[in-house]
């Protein structure tokens, strides 16, 4: 892998028309071939709460990711979905170690780098790397474009000195910004040039894994696409994985074949694109998605009523007993305030948390999950039961997953 | 979630590698130093304040050499000058205003005012300028070091802050003076009537006590600053404790401390007035601002012009210290309204 741009123009550029209408990328797919370079096991971050006083005591903890697990393959990319204060950076930040997870694992490339120390995570930082949100603060505004690009080789003495000039140079054509502008401030730069110069930075290092979080959502909607579809080539060119960070689901749609849904510090649903976007079974993602205009539904006249969210997403010190969405869900019932629905696998790769989990207006009306969690079906316990262990959040998908329509295991 | 975010889908996208949007506003490499020059310049108060001072400085620097030349003479006596009558004032009218002695004469010595005050202005600068960098420099660092650490160092730090603004100040000055000035004569070389004791004194004990208010500023600074991405990018790429302090954070300090700078000055440059009218720092035959205004305070109506000249350089060098400050902050600071 090396990062060259005469090697990039000949694979890409000349085969696609300049200027007018240019097609966009296919959408990626799925590679199921291709082992996790990720695998996140039930990743927890909780920050302490301190009082004001004059002695500092803990009062509490703010649960910001809460016991989540999912897989990235290599080359490939995970959407990660959920509306502000999830904790979707959290998540972002504590795979690339920027925070210590509270508990839980990080297999990175097979090494657990949750309790890494920072010595330790010094070779890693060259494989592991992020793009920030907000490309007006990530970037120093003392720093010229060719420090804040040249200072990942400086900081990793990856090439002589001499070199680094012309490194950048290279990364910045790559990025489609003018080479001769290096020794520019980055205020000179429009947002979406900023956000190129951000990638450029993560870039510099050839990482295995980028956390792109939230990538385009500062950028003029212009501009997204064109972000958006330069992560892509990228992506392919240099086979990156990507867990891929945004606030809704029309950002992620064409970039990740599969994706993860959060609230409030869990995943509520994760599943290939087609399953999620097709037939959600969770009441979240199904109210999400009916906020995202979908294209092909307007043309055959069956648009979806938005589904509109009561309340405020409660605080994460404080969450809601049971099931978390409990509190804006419009199927809540008895059973989910007093047990947490498990992360269930429905299908091939499709899990959901919920306790009623179903397609949208075809909600089962008795809980799917009572038996085998050992409850009757108002949540309380049931001495008749024989609760199932281990259900739901481990990473990955297993080869076995409970059918809803028979209500019985299946197999592919 | 907005009606536009979905747009995203029917937006064709350039091909990798083509340079996009290439519009970039103004010229080459305008770094942001450069573009608070350009407003700063354009701000006629902020000018003619620097003018002044600049003016301030470079007199000075010059004093020194001009007594050294003889051009002025700040300790020559005029006895021949004096109205013995009237208790050693100097004859003629503003204080013995005349051609040679433009400003007139110092009573009950004769010496030339002009001169006294030119060369004082430089014992008054350096004092400044000096305690300032004492104040500026401790308390960067430990701003810095508070705001970026948190945790205990950050509580410590906080609460030397707070010990050393609650010390009377001015009463520990006056109160430790003569052992602190005797301290320093035994350290430093030269003899007792040097003015370098007295001076050193002052320039610690001001600078000790300047630092807290510039070490919250920074503090505070750098609490907005180590929030920004960029300080987590330079994390992620496992950048050093030092880099992260003075590759990335520093650069972003100097408009700050640059303002701080140019308030303190000006606040130092009276306190060694006020401090020298209590008799505090370097003593006469030695002058500075303080020293002379001490003096001349005796001759307010005997000699009206004795104090008022000493007393106007003063008031035009601490307004347009402050006024530069002002202008330095807006010109670094583009959304501060004006
Ligand atoms: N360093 C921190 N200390 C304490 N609480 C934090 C910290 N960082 C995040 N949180 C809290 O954790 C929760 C999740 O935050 P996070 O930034 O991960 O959300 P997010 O999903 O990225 O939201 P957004 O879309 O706004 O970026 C929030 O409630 C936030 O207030
Ligand atoms: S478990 Fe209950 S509250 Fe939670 S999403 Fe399902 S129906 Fe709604
Ligand atoms: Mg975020």
């Amino acid at each position: 892998m090396s990062i060259s741009p005469s090697e990039s123009h000949a694979s890409e550029a000349p085969a696609e028309p300049k200027g007018g209408v240019v097609l966009g990328n296919p959408a990626s797919k799925l590679d199921l071939s291709r082992p996790p370079i990720l695998e996140v096991d039930n990743l927890q971050m909780y920050f302490p709460v301190r009082n004001s006083g004059l002695i500092r005591r803990t009062v509490g903890y703010v649960q910001a990711v809460d016991g989540v697990s999912f897989q990235v393959p290599a080359g490939g990319s995970l959407g990660l979905v959920g509306e502000s204060g999830c904790g979707k950076s959290t998540t972002g930040r504590l795979i690339t170690r920027l925070y210590k997870p509270t508990a839980g694992r990080i297999d990175f490339d097979g090494r657990n780098i949750a309790n890494y120390s920072a010595s330790q995570l010094m070779p890693l930082r060259r494989e592991i790397q992020m793009i920030f949100q907000d490309p007006a603060t990530s970037l120093n505004p003392r720093h010229t474009v060719g420090a804040i690009v040249g200072a990942p080789l400086l900081i990793h003495k990856v090439i002589p000195k001499k070199q680094v000039l012309n490194r950048v140079q290279e990364l910045l054509e790559v990025v489609g910004l003018n080479p001769e502008h290096y020794n520019r401030y980055p205020h000179e730069f429009s947002g979406g040039q900023r956000q190129r110069i951000g990638i450029a930075r993560a870039l510099t290092l050839q990482p295995k894994l980028l956390v792109a979080d939230e990538p385009v959502s500062a950028l003029d909607v212009s501009i997204q696409a064109q972000v958006i579809n330069l992560l892509q080539d990228l992506q392919r060119e240099f086979d990156i994985a990507f867990l891929f960070i945004a606030h809704d689901l029309a950002i992620v749609r064409h970039f990740c074949p599969e994706i993860a849904v959060m609230y409030l510090g869990k995943i509520v649903e994760i599943s290939d694109r087609e399953t999620l976007y097709n037939r959600p079974n969770h009441p979240y993602t199904q109210a999400l998605l009916s906020a995202v205009p979908d294209v092909k539904q307007a043309a055959i006249g069956g648009r979806r009523e938005r589904i509109r969210l009561e309340g405020d997403v409660p605080s994460p010190v404080n969450p809601p007993s049971g099931c978390r969405f409990r509190t804006r869900c419009p199927i809540a019932k008895e059973i989910c305030a007093k047990v947490e629905p498990p992360l269930l696998q429905i299908g091939k790769r499709h899990k959901v948390a919920c306790h009623f989990a179903g397609e949208l207006g075809n909600h089962p009306t008795a809980p799917i999950t009572a038996g085998m969690l050992g409850v009757d079906d108002q949540g309380n316990h049931d001495p008749g039961a024989s609760p199932s262990k281990d259900i739901g959040n481990s990473p990955g998908f297993s080869d076995f997953w409970f059918d809803l329509k028979t209500r019985t295991m299946a197999k592919s | 979630m907005t009606q536009s975010e979905s747009q995203i889908e029917l937006l064709e996208p350039p091909p990798v590698g083509v340079v996009v949007e290439d519009k970039v506003a103004g010229v080459a490499g305008q770094s942001p130093t450069r573009l608070a020059l350009g407003r700063f310049r354009k701000d006629r108060l902020s000018m003619i304040a620097f003018v002044v001072v600049a003016f301030y400085v470079v007199a000075a620097i010059l004093a020194p050499i001009l007594v050294k030349f003889d051009v002025i003479h700040p300790t020559a006596l005029n006895p021949t000058l004096l109205n013995v009558d009237l208790g050693g004032v100097p004859n003629g009218a503003w204080g013995g205003m005349t051609w040679h002695h433009l400003l007139g004469l110092e009573p009950r010595t004769g010496t030339d005012l002009l001169s006294r005050l030119w060369y004082g202005m430089t014992f008054s600068l350096t004092i400044a300028l000096t305690a300032s960098v004492v104040a500026i420099v401790i308390g960067t660092v430990l701003g810095i070091i508070s705001g970026f650490s948190g945790g205990i160092v950050d509580a410590v730090i906080g609460r030397m802050v707070d010990v050393t603004l609650s010390f009377p100040q001015t009463l520990m000055l006056l109160a430790l003076s003569a052992t602190g000035v005797a301290l320093f004569a035994k350290i430093l070389p030269g003899s007792q009537s040097d003015p370098l004791p007295n001076a050193v004194y002052e320039v610690l004990l001001l600078g000790l006590f300047g630092w807290p208010g510039i070490a919250r500023l920074i503090r505070g600074q750098v609490l907005s600053i180590r929030e920004r991405e960029f300080v987590d990018a330079a994390r992620l790429l496992g950048a050093s404790r030092s880099r992260l302090y003075f590759k990335e954070i520093l650069p972003n300090l100097w408009a700050p401390v640059l303002v701080q700078f140019t308030l303190i000055m000006p606040a130092y440059i009276s306190a060694e007035a006020a401090l020298g009218y209590l008799g505090v720092g370097i003593h006469v035959p030695t002058p500075t601002i303080g020293n002379i205004l001490k003096d001349s305070v005796n001759y307010s109506q005997a000699d009206f012009g004795y104090f008022f000249f000493p007393a106007l350089l003063l008031a035009i060098i601490v307004v347009s210290f402050n006024l530069l400050g002002d202008g330095i902050g807006d010109a670094l600071d583009p959304k501060a309204d004006r």
